[in-house]
């Protein structure tokens, strides 16, 4: 009989809204009438600013999501921790061995590291990063890059943490070591700047530049879209 | 854990030194372990074991790591491990879990695993003593150390406390004396091999280290060591920095060679020296090692 | 100092007597934890010293003493003591109660960069969780 979308309750730093059910949590807040200035990025789940802690009634367990990708739950008590403080140490990547040195004397609190878990419970991304900081200590670089790969620095992990470690500060810094030091350079990409230097994309380019909004439609509509595999 | 043909497989938890500092320590122990036929495999996934044992009776913390290590070794019930933080940490945290009922729930529902303390932690000596034996391990020595005067350094964390680790006598043990005549040293006895090396205070007040240290190093040379060997990165990190440094007006420390057990097990099997990394330290064991240094190896064995 | 049940009984000793399991009044001053102690030249009170303090619900000196920050928890003096009294885990306790606080004996900010690149890991990780906590 009635044809509007059933509601849902969420409670939003302790007060309810009543909105749409099926709206995720940064859609629901501006539904509520609330205009998100912080603690919004990409909405695409890609960027980490949106990172939110909620409860739901019965269960003493925190759960957690990226706002823009989380839909509501009715009666989910939440509030987004869209920054969490955290110091980085400034070095060049290109000066430090890829090494557990280089990771200790940055940032010696990963030795104080209790195994707890609580990083990896509260990661969004369902990274390990317990077993990171694990690898971290052991100076296995490329395991730290390729373990935190999915990382969007949202911050949740350092504001679990009881030994006070910043672990994606030390994640991107493995990566950053794994990029410079240890991965192959990538021969293609080497071959195919040169090739743009070259001058191989200038005609697809001066196109563009000189064919207008009715021109660009038409091209876009006609695109060739690559198969799946 | 014997499989045919008389190898022995026990996972291995190698700690996060053995890994960075102490890579001497755990190739060399690999090697000499193939060429004993112990597999050593080390367990897929591990932490950090904490290093410390927390003595506090509401530590709960402290345990889940270490906890969590014995928990990856629960199908085969045994652990081994060379470092001796690792194995005073481990044993002494399996112990509270068997016997503190009220404990082992709270760090249970942490790591969300069912675990009774049933793994058994070993140490690399206590497995030559029980497995091998010194006597067949002497057998298998192909370039026995004739003539090297070792002073066996045991440290605290393999002995203490003795009624919960069970290694060896604490006041007069004998595992390392006798594991050293078995591959064809001469022991050099002397009375500070028990006490303690300054172990992590020297991180906090270094010269306090530096004393202890020197001490240890002191009594041995005048008892006539021309080496030490340890089981323990920290041992050999403070008795080996302790060589380097002397507060003003005061003499240095004697100058010795300070090695892992496994170094010297290596050598006399006859494993390939690459597994040896010799390196770094304050005085080069290499030229006193030389006669059995340097020649062709007849069991390959991993770097 | 009067002596009284009211010096002598008190929270702190009591806390001190949870965390470590232990009780105080159980040492004889026997000394052998003294005597066997390797770190002794580096600490103003001894071993057994600590033990008598608290006995007589003197905390406050346990507690400001250089000597509960060189205790390597080497345990000689726990394997030698007639009464089980384990002044190593009552010298465990004292610093646990103090890292609780937020009082760290070490600062890592501080820690020379030659020493952090140098020394193996446990050293470190050992020294953090007695000097610094969690």
């Amino acid at each position: 009989m009635a044809d509007e979308p059933a509601m849902v309750q969420f409670y939003l730093m302790g007060k309810p809204h009543r909105v749409p059910r099926g709206l995720t949590i940064q859609k629901a807040m501006e539904y509520a009438g609330f205009r998100l200035l912080r603690g919004c990025g990409c909405r695409g789940g890609f960027c980490g600013a949106c990172g939110t802690v909620y409860r739901t009634p019965g269960d003493y367990r925190l759960k957690v999501g990226l706002a823009c990708q989380t839909v509501v739950e009715d009666q989910m008590f939440l509030a987004l921790i869209p920054f969490y403080p955290a110091v980085k140490s400034t070095y060049r990547v290109e000066d430090l061995p890829p090494t557990s040195d280089t990771l200790i004397s940055l940032y010696p609190e990963i030795l104080r590291c209790v195994g707890c878990n609580s990083c990896r419970k509260v990661c969004p991304q369902e990274i390990e990063v317990m077993r990171y900081i694990a690898a971290a200590q052991r100076g296995d670089i490329a395991k730290v890059a390729n373990l935190s790969f999915d990382c969007l620095m949202c911050g949740l992990c350092a504001s679990r943490c009881p030994a006070e470690i910043v672990q994606y500060n030390v994640a991107i810094l493995a990566r950053r070591l794994y990029a410079c030091h240890v991965a192959r350079p990538a021969d293609h990409l080497a071959a195919r700047v040169e090739e743009i230097e070259r001058g191989a994309c200038e005609a697809d380019l001066d196109l563009m530049v000189a064919a207008g909004e009715a021109e660009w439609r038409r091209l876009y509509a006609a695109r060739e879209i690559e198969p799946d595999e | 854990m014997r499989l045919g043909g008389g190898s022995v497989r026990i996972p291995y938890f190698p700690g996060c030194t053995l890994h960075s500092k102490a890579r001497g320590f755990d190739a060399s122990a690999r090697a000499a372990a193939q060429a004993l036929d112990i597999i050593m495999e080390e367990l897929p996934e591990w932490t950090c074991c904490g290093a410390t044992f927390s003595m506090s009776a509401d530590s709960v913390m402290g345990l889940v790591a270490p906890t969590r290590i014995l928990v990856s070794a629960k199908e085969a019930g045994k652990l081994l491990t060379l470092c001796s933080f690792c194995y005073n940490t481990l044993k002494r945290t399996n112990r509270v879990i068997a016997t503190d009922a009220e404990r082992r729930r709270k760090v249970l529902t942490f790591i969300e695993e069912d675990y009774q303390g049933t793994v058994q932690t070993v140490h690399l000596l206590e497995l030559l003593r029980d497995e091998i034996g010194f006597d067949a391990l002497a057998k298998r020595v192909t370039k026995p150390l004739q003539g090297l005067k070792v002073a066996p350094y045991y440290g605290c964390l393999l002995l203490r406390p003795a009624e919960e680790l069970r290694f060896d006598d604490p006041e007069r043990p004998t595992i390392l004396e006798n594991f050293l005549k078995s591959i064809g040293c001469e022991v050099v006895d002397f009375p500070h091999k028990t006490e303690c090396c300054g172990s992590f205070v020297t991180v906090g007040s270094p010269e306090t280290a530096r004393e202890c240290s020197s001490s240890i190093l002191e009594a041995a040379v005048k008892q006539g060591a021309e080496m030490l060997v340890v089981s323990c990165p920290l041992c050999q990190y403070n008795l080996d920095r302790a060589q380097r440094e002397a507060p003003a007006g005061q003499a240095h420390a004697p100058a010795v060679p300070v090695l892992y057990f496994s170094q010297l097990l290596a050598i006399a099997l006859g494993c390939d020296e690459a597994c040896l990394h010799l390196d770094g330290l304050s005085v080069d064991p290499r030229p006193r090692l030389s006669k059995w240094l340097g020649q062709k190896a007849e069991v390959t064995a991993l770097a | 100092m009067i002596l009284s049940r009211l010096n002598t009984e008190n929270d702190v000793v009591a806390q001190i007597n949870a965390i470590s399991g232990v009780d105080v009044r159980a040492c004889y001053q026997c000394g052998k934890c003294t005597a066997g102690c390797p770190l002794t030249s580096a600490m103003d009170l001894m071993p057994n010293q600590i033990l008598r303090l608290l006995q007589l619900g003197e905390y406050e000196q346990a507690l400001k003493s250089a000597t509960i920050w060189q205790c390597a928890s080497c345990l000689t003096c726990a394997g030698r003591c007639p009464k089980d009294v384990d002044p190593a885990r009552v010298m465990d306790a004292l610093r646990t109660i103090l890292v609780r606080q937020g009082v760290a004996h070490v600062e890592i900010s501080k820690i020379p960069a030659d020493l952090l690149a140098e020394a193996p890991q446990q050293a470190l990780i050992g020294g953090f969780r007695k000097f610094v906590g969690y």
